[in-house]
């Protein structure tokens, strides 16, 4: 099996650059992550994450024959007889296929991803009736794997200021909920020309989403609960 | 100064509300400017009649300001992807918004003021 993967070691590299290999594969190396794990055997100083090795965690997303993926989840099958890996575009590069997502946490911690209930904590916990429960649902799945930001333009553009599509999917999700009661401040929070309203509906999110989840369709809806209360 | 990423400009819903709004007076009016131009005689009588009505004037009025607040939203968009430096964003801001201001103008004179 033919590779092409990124490599950059700042501490040795004066730049990134793309390393052949060809390696064979043993029959019990049926994903992607198997195949890394194999190609870490014959060369260790490739370097990626990963752990789960299940779709889980969101550790090992990548750029996979130029789309956005995890190793773990994908099949060698599918992806023809040359790879190419390349780590998620638009955050810096720490090492090879290792990104630094602070600015994809960053927007993640900024609207605020947790229940926000002011209400005396009750004896055991806040009940939620089924259909609000269901409100719930496409959207608590998210792994934060960041393969959706990463492929979003205007995340490239503007990635200090827009906050990208998983992080309003993660707004949503507690605009949601019918426990939470900061629906104005998070609905404040996100009038801004940049925080919500970069998302041109490109719909790469959607694409890319290893766990089949729809973050325009969770920015369609801020935007109705904004008409919403604005008319 | 110090060199901080600000956001929070409270405003967004508004204009993204309008370019949507103003996309459909625009399709409105182009389907029925097309049928009426379909519709009349060839030539300046022809074409003259087709705006003649005070309707027609209103409704052409209303489809100029939606070309005009269209063009400044989507206009403005690409300028806060593409350019960053403050002072050239707004140099150009300034010169986009008397550009439209003076489309509009042209648009007044070829239309109206024969």
């Amino acid at each position: 099996m033919r590779f092409s993967v990124y490599r950059y070691n700042p501490d040795v590299d004066a730049k990134p650059y793309m390393q052949e290999y060809d390696i064979p594969l043993e029959p019990t190396d049926k994903m992607l992550l198997d195949a890394l794990i194999r190609l870490k055997s014959h060369d260790d100083t490739l370097a990626f994450r990963r752990s789960c090795r299940e779709g889980v965690c969101g550790s090992d997303a990548m750029n996979i024959n130029g789309r956005n993926g995890l190793a773990c989840i994908t099949t060698v099958a599918e992806l023809g007889d040359h790879i190419t890996l390349r780590p998620i575009p638009g955050l810096p590069v720490i090492r090879d296929l290792i990104v630094d997502m602070t600015q994809f946490f960053r927007a993640y911690h900024s609207v605020k991803p947790y229940v926000i209930n002011n209400d005396p904590a009750p004896e055991t916990e806040r009940l939620q009736s089924p259909e609000d429960r269901l409100e719930l649902d496409g959207l608590y799945e998210c792994i934060l794997c960041a393969c959706c930001s990463t492929s979003c333009p205007s995340f490239w553009w503007n990635p200090d200021k827009f906050l990208g599509p998983a992080a309003l999917l993660q707004s949503y999700r507690f605009i949601a909920d019918s426990r939470d009661q900061a629906t104005n401040e998070r609905l404040d929070d996100l009038e801004d020309p940049y925080k919500l309203f970069r998302c041109h509906s490109i719909m790469n999110c959607v694409d890319v989403c290893p766990k089949g989840l729809n973050p325009t369709r969770a920015i369609g809806k801020i935007k109705d609960i904004m008409i919403k209360r604005m008319v | 100064m110090v060199n901080r990423i600000v956001t929070g400009a409270h405003y967004g819903l508004r204009d993204w509300l309008i370019q949507r709004l103003t996309a459909g007076v625009m399709l409105v009016f182009s389907v029925i400017a097309a049928l009426r131009i379909a519709a009349a005689e060839p030539g300046f009588d022809g074409w003259k009649g087709v705006f003649d009505p005070a309707w027609m004037r209103v409704a052409l009025f209303l489809f100029l300001l939606s070309v005009l607040y269209h063009a400044w939203i989507g206009v403005r968009d690409i300028y806060m992807d593409y350019v960053k430096p403050v002072s050239v964003r707004l140099a150009l801001h300034t010169l986009t918004v008397l550009a439209l201001v003076a489309c509009a103008g042209g648009v007044f004179e070829l239309v109206w003021s024969h």
